[in-house]
């Protein structure tokens, strides 16, 4: 059966709590990882392997909930010179950006393509759509 | 052996898990800093928490290695828990029990006991858990190089894959 949008809500806030070290009170829907919640690069890998554990349960071993590298934050994209000028993301930046990350609304932030405000893409929101799209896949 | 934590490895399960134990000696000259005597105090040496986590670092570092036979740079990115209950005394023995939880390209997650032989009573107790992150650099998400020849596993750490009969492992 198809896990609840609040039990995956719940899953992934248990999950911010254990990898970041922050109160549940603190885990709203739109407090970014990184500008609220204090998460580093590594963090995303905790999470990753954390998410992995939280929903393998939920899915075949044949689908895996597996979270490959790059697939939750864009990483080494932002060292490309071709998807990042002058501090802000190319057109070709946005289009890889908008593929490789389905789970993130870019509407506000296309209007500034800012490097520095991507991480107030990264919400605890965009962690449960992602998570949502994924068990989705792997139910599927 | 300068910053080896680790004594010896006893125990290894391929891809699962890697027991390693370290004999706390007084010789050891940390202890002697830690803490030394004052004048209202009489000295109290202690293995340091942050040096019995160090341990399990390299206990569950060499077991997130042998998984590539060596060849990652495995380095400790986080602790995500520790806690360690008891004071570690010179004459007690640690043994260091990580079991390895996840490993992909970018790095892995190990959970580990900590827990100490009391040689009195030759019974083995609980004393803490530890649990590690650690990244393969190589494949760091900031995309930075570093050098070629693999730095983090010495020649201090293949004398102890050596004695574990673990150096096969290595290419």
């Amino acid at each position: 059966m198809a896990l609840s949008r609040d039990e995956v809500s719940n899953r992934v806030s248990n999950v911010l709590e254990e990898a970041l070290g922050v109160d549940q009170d603190e885990i709203t829907p739109q407090a970014t990882l990184i500008n609220d919640l204090g998460a580093e690069s590594i963090d995303f890998l905790d999470i990753s392997f954390q998410l992995e554990k939280a929903f393998e349960a939920d899915c075949s071993p044949d689908t895996p909930f597996k979270i490959e590298q790059g697939e939750l934050f864009p990483e080494n994209l932002l060292n490309d010179a071709e998807l990042v000028e002058n501090g802000r993301i190319t057109d070709e930046g946005m289009a890889l950006l908008k593929e490789k990350m389905p789970h993130v609304d870019f509407s506000e932030f296309e209007s500034d393509r800012s490097v520095g405000k991507i991480p107030e893409l990264f919400t605890v929101k965009t962690l449960v759509d992602f998570c949502e799209r994924k068990l989705a896949v792997c139910a599927a | 052996m300068r910053w080896m934590w680790i004594d010896a490895v006893t125990e290894y399960e391929p891809d699962k898990r890697l027991v390693a134990v370290k004999n706390v000696s007084l010789a050891e000259e940390h202890l002697h800093d830690h803490f030394p005597a004052t004048e209202t105090h009489a000295a109290l040496p202690l293995m340091p928490n942050s040096l019995i986590i160090e341990g399990m670092a390299q206990t569950a570092g060499i077991l997130v290695g042998s998984v590539n036979r060596f060849r990652e740079k495995v380095v400790l990115a986080k602790i995500t828990r520790a806690t360690i209950d008891a004071d570690v005394v010179p004459g007690k023995t640690i043994r260091y029990d990580a079991h390895l939880d996840r490993i992909d390209e970018a790095g892995a997650a190990t959970a580990g006991t900590v827990e100490m032989l009391d040689h009195a009573t030759g019974a083995w107790s609980r004393i803490g858990a530890v649990d590690l992150v650690f990244s393969h650099i190589d494949n760091n998400m900031a995309g930075l190089e570093f050098p070629e020849h693999n730095f983090v596993f010495s020649d201090n750490f293949r004398t102890i894959l050596r004695s574990a009969g673990m150096d096969s492992l290595c290419d």
